[in-house]
């Protein structure tokens, strides 16, 4: 695969035009803005928790082909996990879009979203798929203020 | 015949030569910055090889030589925009500078509570925030004249909003977004019959026309060395004489002095009072060089192939199913903004870089004007002297290829 076609794999392109889980929810108890002042991607992410699980998570919002189907796989895979489990699955993803070319095995816990691998050969796109990542972070912190890629947060810390 | 021959032209541009992924570079990015001709890159090198020397102090031979290179170079942007005198010409270090000294230094001055400065909806970044920075801190206000749907100024909205309050009118040359070349000469007519003074960013004018400032009676014209084919880092603010003796000075430090005593200080004169510390000596020189080289070639000839570009991307875009030009004025430069149904811009770029076309996707510095119209952002391609018919033929396989990879 050259990595173009891996950059925007068919799951990828398919989750840009059918975005899952694109909606509002109404009564949310959690939601935060994510913005990426590079390109101008902004979604909204909302979140309806029981405890500490996600029940449920909804989301609206512009932006590239990456930043939109990041989001779309990100609700899927953290439908009905806890919020435990989501920092460890961001976790997981951050250091696959970041990590070195040649350490080429993705977490096998990522499933789906292993398709994101491709980003790290584009340094210049790794904040497209990231940013539903971070407005998640907000959005479970439920924090009233917009996150912008220019202020990573770490998934670490 | 051809207007300029640009294959010469091409091999000017060492960078030119080099393959990007495999494929030769298609450089469509100009209206952020210009590629420079070895007469420039040279220019620079041998100033630190040869001349290099501290200017306006020293009484040895190199602080001499560098000196008088760098008033040479002086008198040399003087002509080149037709100003009428060479302490006119101040070097900043780009028009992002040469703007906020206008507006630190004659703004402060002359604004007050109430006041009011007026910009259009098409200005870059750099020619709003100066604005609204010394307007808060003045309790002045910003007044926006809109533009039509094809790009256009809308000059009888744009009349409608002087006031007695109007202090300043600060609008672009040319949109770095919609290509739009702005009748700049009848808003300063304009202006003047409100006795309001006008600055005007040229960025974006400079490389591609001729540029007379005193036939446009501006009060303040800004542009960027690196633009016009010059190194980054240098950049001229023209001023009418007279405005730019009784402004105070921007920046205090060494070579704006005349005399310093710890009780006060006496300013020097133009242009030395707005040009505080050792200037970027090189990055003058280099300018010099940009614009000898853009003499060479002629404004006119420059324009024309230009223009040529300008019409053939243009039908060829059109072309394309799917994609939109922004930006319809009556009157546009090389610059080129479109929109690609069902494709977000940045990943247009992505994909054409893959294939060796490097243009500009984003909001361009303007984002107010992306909000008016409408779109998150927008790919750009823009062009120079040096671009080709085939680089347009490797833009629009480049727009094929994104089609293809979108299956749309």
């Amino acid at each position: 695969m050259t990595p173009l076609s891996e950059l925007y794999q068919q799951v990828i392109l398919d989750h840009n035009s059918h975005p899952q889980n694109f909606h509002k929810l109404e009564n949310a108890d959690g939601s935060a803005e994510g913005y990426n002042p590079l390109c101008g991607d902004e979604i909204h992410i909302y979140l309806k928790m029981e405890g500490e699980k996600i029940q449920d998570i909804g989301f609206l919002g512009s932006g590239c082909a990456i930043s939109k189907a990041s989001t779309s796989i990100m609700t899927a895979s953290i439908k009905g996990k806890t919020k435990a489990e989501a920092k460890v699955i961001f976790q997981k993803f951050i250091k696959m879009i970041t990590s070195p070319l040649e350490d080429s095995s993705p977490d096998p816990d990522l499933g789906k979203l292993s398709v994101f691998k491709g980003v790290r050969e584009f340094p210049t796109r790794i904040k497209c798929a990231s940013l539903a990542w971070h407005t998640l972070q907000a959005a479970l912190e439920n924090k009233n203020k917009t996150v912008t890629t220019e202020e990573e947060s770490d998934p670490h810390g | 015949m051809k207007i300029l021959d640009i294959e010469k032209i091409r091999a000017d541009f060492p960078i030119l030569r080099q393959s990007i992924r495999g494929r030769s570079l298609v450089y469509l990015d100009n209206a952020a910055t210009s590629q420079k001709p070895r007469s420039v890159i040279e220019a620079i090198g041998s100033y630190y090889s040869e001349q290099n020397a501290n200017v306006h102090r020293g009484v040895h031979y190199l602080s001499e030589k560098a000196t008088e290179e760098v008033e040479n170079v002086r008198v040399r942007v003087k002509k080149f925009i037709k100003a009428q005198d060479h302490r006119e010409v101040i070097f900043v270090r780009g028009t992002t500078e040469a703007i906020n000294l206008v507006a630190q230094s004659y703004g402060r001055a002359h604004l007050q509570a109430g006041d009011e400065v007026m910009i259009t909806e098409m200005e870059h970044h750099s020619n709003i925030v100066p604005w609204q920075i010394v307007c808060e801190e003045k309790g002045a206000r910003l007044k926006v004249a809109p533009i039509d749907d094809a790009g256009d100024l809308e000059l009888d909205l744009l009349e409608s909003l002087f006031s007695k309050r109007t202090r300043l009118v600060a609008l672009s040359h040319i949109s770095n977004v919609l290509g739009t070349i702005n009748p700049v000469k009848k808003v300063i007519e304009m202006a003047h019959r409100y006795q309001v003074p006008v600055l005007i960013d040229g960025a974006q004018a400079v490389p591609h026309m001729n540029i007379d400032v005193q036939d446009l009676d501006c009060d303040f014209y800004a542009f960027s060395g690196h633009k016009m084919y010059g190194p980054t880092g240098i950049g001229v603010l023209y001023g009418k004489r007279g405005l730019l003796e009784a402004m105070p000075p921007y920046q205090g430090g060494g070579d704006m002095i005349r005399k310093v005593t710890f009780e006060g200080t006496e300013y020097n004169d133009l242009p030395y009072k707005f040009e505080a510390g050792t200037p970027h000596i090189a990055g003058i020189i280099g300018l010099g060089a940009a614009v000898d080289y853009i003499q060479g070639m002629g404004l006119e000839k420059i324009a024309a192939h230009e223009n040529e570009l300008l019409q053939d991307a243009t039908q060829a875009l059109q072309k394309i199913s799917g994609v939109e030009i922004i930006g319809k004025a009556r009157d546009r430069a090389c610059v080129l903004s479109f929109v690609m149904e069902g494709v977000h811009p940045h990943d247009v770029g992505t994909i054409i870089d893959q294939e060796g076309v490097a243009i500009r996707v984003g909001h361009h510095c303007a984002m107010p004007l992306m909000k008016r119209l409408g779109v998150p952002a927008t790919a750009r391609a823009s062009f120079a002297v040096y671009n080709s018919h085939e680089d347009i033929q490797a833009l629009v396989h480049g727009l094929r290829k994104v089609r293809e990879v979108f299956g749309c």
